[in-house]
């Protein structure tokens, strides 16, 4: 009998395994979707790999390496659909931080040998590099949004997935909102929803995880939270952090940083 | 893969799996003699200690978080202990258990994870945990319903259990609703039985004769099996602060590994991680831990790497009764965290990641920006004793074809559950025959 499923590969790039791991963290759901697919390649998991064409490739992680450059057009050659996954696939992620550093900066203050190194300069999302069907935002992504992702690619259908705001799931759960009633620094007005409000509602302001909402004015953030009180570098540090390397947030930043590093900004 | 004939044998296969990041390894062997083994890792290295220089202490937590996903609540913990030794802030006790807590949510999901989906395989002969479930669904099922219990002790401390949010150095932004702290009692009591059954499975697989001789370093619990705290210890008298252990341990890079080679006094090789914690507190186990180490014959030590398997599952059913003890005693944090005054300093912080010890230490300065920072995972502690057991396993091996012996080899390395992503933050084997 031959196996008509669906074939699912699982990629992985520069990354912290997070995004992966919260397709096992369906622990409900987990033997379920690999009864419905078939995962061909998925090395976290499993030591049986088959060879391409899959239907659908799952890629966590950022290119940092002229090797995964090449990798990554491999994968796109040999998928019919291909998703990203996270911060780091979607907009390089926290290691992007390294694309507004001198070169060889970096290497040079981890290794002592940094020439058996090939590491690039920048770390870059997959889309800077092959075309993307489906950007999945989140540092780590929603479990919610994956199996949503999941089935609508399985059924031939548009994901349904919000394009609006933190703010608004704060509103949708009642969550007081900090900025206002007590001045919190707090990133919800211009990021994704996607977590539910969480740390808003853990007292804490959002500090932008799930990367830039549809439509997002960061400068106009930026004005409210420096007249409550935020200084120009803590708020160039909130908009660089794991998805510094998405323009509508990494450009903030380096505005916010320009006079300080005199111009050193790309 | 086979290659070469007569004495010659060469045998690589690419891409070890059920590992967290990417490597590969390779054992050459000549005229029957196992002549040279490696470990390589080649996961892209994301520089974290260069991209924390400037960062504010305060952020510390949320972007070593980040390093590994498998684990960010050891890196939340490390950091936090590293930057509150820096400014000289101590928590109250109720902070310390509230933290206890949420490391137990991650000892759970991390051992669950790597004992069924990761190693179990293993010894059962199956490819993956989704071919195992179709022979005994039921034990996968109990394996991900762990996990899961693991991830509700996570969401509820944390907020949510991959890059938890609710960590903050001095403690956390709010301390969790007591309904629902103890609402995790119901659960864990089913996990703590879970894991109780976990034992008696993993007991009963066949494992191969092999035995390490391994330098044991781990924390010494102050009366309890250690996660948050404590002392750093080893099997041949060593007793230090974190601080004094760091400066201790010597990192060598050579150009194999985008993963630091980690040395004690510069020369000395260690293991970290269960064999060491169990061997060097055994007697600080819950006593319903104790009882399963010893229904399933563990001795005092136990120094077979692919055993390791039943040492996780004993710290399992460990980390479920020390869940469910903190849950029944839990009393809020009021304030939930400790004040921070930030002032210049350097400080290092050391806690029992599950899957072994990883300490970070930083620089600050006086408004609390980040100078220097040094992080020095598990798997980097690891990897020069994983390479030693490679040795081991593949000269006892030897008599193997050469696909058993490829995976048996592959196994010796997924018995110290090393994270890659950590280190280097993959692994290919390739095994030579001359």
């Amino acid at each position: 009998m031959t196996d008509e499923r669906p074939t699912v590969a699982v990629w992985k790039f520069a990354s912290c395994d997070g995004c992966q791991l919260t397709l096992l963290d369906c622990e409900d759901e987990f033997l379920a979707i690999a009864g419905a697919v078939r995962f061909a390649h998925f090395p976290e998991v499993s030591r049986a790999s088959v060879d391409g064409p899959y239907d659908l490739s799952i890629v966590e992680g950022s290119i940092t390496t002229e090797e995964d450059a090449r990798r990554i057009r491999e994968v796109r050659t040999s998928s019919r659909r291909l998703i990203t996954v996270g911060a780091c696939a979607t907009a390089g992620g926290i290691q992007a931080l390294r694309n507004s550093a001198a070169d060889g900066a970096y290497a040079g203050a981890v290794y002592a040998h940094p020439e058996y190194l090939s590491s690039l300069g920048t770390s870059t999302p997959i889309a800077a590099h092959v075309a993307v069907d489906l950007e999945l935002q989140g540092c780590p992504i929603s479990a919610g949004q994956l199996l949503e992702v999941i089935t609508a690619e399985l059924a031939g259908r548009r994901p349904v997935l919000p394009s609006h705001s933190v703010c608004q799931e704060c509103k949708a759960a009642g969550t007081v909102c900090l900025p206002v009633s007590r001045g919190t620094a707090c990133l919800g007005p211009v990021t994704r929803a996607g977590c539910g409000g969480l740390c808003p509602s853990l007292d804490r302001g959002c500090f932008g995880c799930f990367g830039p909402s549809v439509g997002a004015n960061p400068r106009a953030l930026t004005e409210h939270l420096l007249e409550e009180g935020t200084t120009r570098a803590e708020a160039a540090r909130l908009f660089a952090t794991f998805n510094v390397g998405n323009p509508v947030f990494g450009d903030q930043a380096a505005a916010l940083s320009a006079p300080e590093r005199q111009g050193g900004q790309p | 893969m086979t290659h070469g004939s007569g004495s010659h044998r060469t045998i690589a296969v690419e891409g070890l799996s059920r590992v967290e990041g990417e490597g590969s390894l390779r054992v050459d062997v000549r005229d029957g003699v196992v002549e040279d083994v490696a470990l390589t890792i080649f996961e892209p290295p994301r520089f974290f200690e260069a991209l924390l220089q400037g960062r504010a202490a305060a952020e510390a937590p949320d972007i070593t978080a980040r390093i590994c996903g498998i684990c960010p609540v050891a890196y939340q913990m490390s950091a936090c202990a590293a930057v509150e030794d820096a400014v000289g802030v101590r928590v109250g006790h109720r902070v310390t258990a509230l933290r206890r807590l949420l490391y137990c949510g991650e000892w759970i999901q991390s051992h669950a994870l790597h004992i069924y989906l990761l190693h179990a395989p293993d010894f059962l002969g199956c490819a993956d945990a989704v071919e195992l479930a179709e022979r005994d669904r039921a034990a996968v099922q109990r394996g991900l319903d762990l996990k899961k219990t693991g991830n509700l002790v996570m969401e509820t401390v944390g907020g949510r259990a991959v890059h938890p949010v609710n960590v903050k150095v001095g403690g956390f932004y709010r301390a969790p609703d007591p309904a629902d702290v103890a609402a995790l009692a119901g659960p864990l009591e089913r996990a703590r039985d879970a894991a109780l059954a976990t034992v008696s499975w993993v007991a009963g697989f066949d494992f191969p004769d092999v035995e390490g001789e391994y330098r044991f370093v781990a924390l010494r619990g102050d009366g309890r099996y250690p996660m948050e705290s404590g002392r750093v210890t080893s099997s041949d008298g060593l007793d230090v602060t974190a601080g004094g252990f760091a400066d201790r341990v010597v990192e060598e890079h050579v150009a194999r590994s985008t993963a630091l080679h980690a040395r004690l006094d510069g020369r000395l090789e260690y293991l970290t991680g269960p064999l060491a914690r169990y061997a060097l507190n055994a007697d600080q186990l819950p006593e319903v831990a104790r009882r399963a180490a010893a229904d399933a014959g563990l001795g005092p030590v136990c120094t077979n790497p692919f055993r390791s398997i039943v040492v996780r599952a004993v710290e399992l059913v460990a980390a479920c009764a020390e869940a469910l003890r903190l849950v029944l005693a839990y009393e809020p944090p009021d304030p939930p965290a400790a004040p921070v005054g930030w002032r210049a300093g350097v400080g290092t912080g050391a806690t029992e990641a599950p899957r072994g010890l990883l300490f970070h230490r930083y620089g600050l300065d006086d408004a609390g920006l980040i100078t220097s920072a040094r992080i020095v995972p598990p798997t980097s502690q690891n990897q020069l004793t994983i390479e030693a057991d490679l040795r081991r396993v593949a000269q006892a091996g030897l008599a193997l074809p050469d696909d058993q012996l490829t995976w048996r080899c592959e196994q010796a390395v997924r018995n110290h559950d090393p994270c890659i992503s950590c280190a280097a933050h993959f692994l290919d084997v390739t095994v030579v025959h001359r």
